[in-house]
């Protein structure tokens, strides 16, 4: 063993690590696959949903953002950790408006996915539908904040892929929306339907127009395997 | 009309129960407990929270069954506009609407919620079977594991919420 590999365990299985890499980064590469909402594998970090929170050694923290250490003892699929998980899928879908039955992103989603992966039938949160407005302005990209779930992909995207500031966040709480920088709306931004901002949503918040439908529901991601499912086949053939 | 999708397991189905109150028999009211009900579509109305609480005291174990009856579905879309706005936008603003136009006002109407609510919102329910509509076989799921009782336990390929 070189002083460079990192050893650690989750959920009892021994993996190893390069310095520098995410707990979350480690698993994805070892084929264990660790509920996230907010982190992409080609952004930075941002600690923001909680999804991917594991018990590391005794106290929860969220794998996204903890660096892989040696020795490190983490806890993944426990039914706490997952009851969790759970808890913040409901509370998004609750909070926003999420009518998956006529929304274009169904069987695309994370957030769907990650409700049928984690078995929520129906949230037992009251939902609050908020009127939240569509943004129509752009001539390629709707912006459809009834499904914003305040994940800050495309703010990360924009700023560090782009080059762009096309998205913030103004507000706190339950208050906390999404906003362009821009007062007429996203059609007098800087923002292109080829930008990287525009396709790492994981919801159907930022739609490119004229681009949906092209694979059927009933065939899309989601529809054929479970999320997390591409990560977990790293791991199969353990002979 | 789902449940016919279950196909000829609907005769295995017809040995196995009997079949209390449904669209199929037309019978309005309830009068006697029943084991299992399954209830479809929210509450937009005050008829349709009658009928569910009617559900609720007759019925041993309450299934809410698909899309509407889990998070309002179409229905609901009215919940972020207003129930004002929207019967003006229908009965007063209404592209074909000649000489003005009213909104209904008939005690022989139920009267609307301000907004189209989820079943357990309105009473308790002990199990879900999402979909828009759930399948037959997500049906079938369920109600044979109720009736031979286990958990119900849909798996991926059947758990779908469109
Ligand atoms: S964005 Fe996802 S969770 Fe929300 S309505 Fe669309 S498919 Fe459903
Ligand atoms: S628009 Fe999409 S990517 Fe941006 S914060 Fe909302 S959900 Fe996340
Ligand atoms: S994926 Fe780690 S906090 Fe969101």
């Amino acid at each position: 063993m070189d002083d460079a590999t990192i050893r650690f365990t989750v959920d009892g299985i021994e993996i190893e690590a390069v310095a520098g890499q995410t707990v979350i980064e480690a698993c994805d590469a070892a084929g264990i696959y660790i509920p996230r909402l907010c982190h992409h594998p080609d952004l930075a970090p941002a600690g923001q949903c909680r999804v991917c929170t594991c018990t590391i050694n005794g106290r929860n923290g969220a794998a996204c953002v903890t660096p892989a250490m040696q020795g490190m003892v983490v806890e993944n699929e426990t039914k706490p950790l997952n009851d969790d998980r759970r808890a913040i899928i409901e509370m998004l879908f609750v909070e926003g408006n999420h009518p998956c039955v006529y929304c274009v992103a169904s069987g695309d989603c994370e957030l769907q996915a990650l409700g049928y992966r984690l078995g929520l039938d129906a949230p037992k949160q009251p939902y609050l539908w908020p009127g939240r407005p569509l943004d129509t302005t752009h001539p390629d990209i709707i912006l459809d904040h009834d499904r914003c779930i305040l994940c800050s992909r495309c703010i990360r995207a924009s700023r560090m892929e782009d080059g762009k500031t096309v998205f913030g966040f103004e507000g706190r709480g339950i208050a906390m929306r999404l906003n362009v920088d821009a007062q007429g709306g996203l059609g007098e931004t800087q923002m292109a339907a080829i930008d990287r901002a525009a396709s790492v949503c994981p919801v159907a918040c930022i739609v490119i127009k004229r681009d949906s439908y092209k694979v059927p529901n009933g065939k899309r991601r989601f529809d054929v395997s479970p999320i997390g499912s591409d990560i977990e086949a790293k791991r199969m053939p353990r002979t | 009309m789902s449940l016919l999708d279950i196909d000829e397991r609907i005769l295995e189905l017809a040995d196995l129960v009997d079949l209390d109150r449904s669209p199929f028999d037309d019978k309005k009211a309830f009068d006697r407990p029943v084991d299992v009900g399954f209830i479809e579509g929210g509450c937009a109305n005050e008829y349709n929270v009658r009928t569910l609480r009617d559900f609720r005291r007759h019925c041993r174990i309450l299934v809410s069954v698909g899309a509407c009856a889990i998070n309002g579905g179409v229905p609901a879309m009215r919940n972020t506009i207003g129930l004002k706005e929207c019967l003006e936008a229908v009965y007063l603003g209404g592209p074909t609407l000649e000489g003005g136009g009213m909104i209904p006002n008939d005690e022989d109407l139920p009267l609307m919620l301000d907004r189209v609510y989820p079943s357990h919102e309105v009473v308790r329910i002990d199990y879900f079977l999402p979909g828009c509509p759930p399948s037959g076989e997500a049906i079938w799921e369920g109600l044979s594991a109720l009736l031979t009782g286990r958990e119900p336990a849909l798996p991926y390929q059947l758990f779908k919420y469109e």
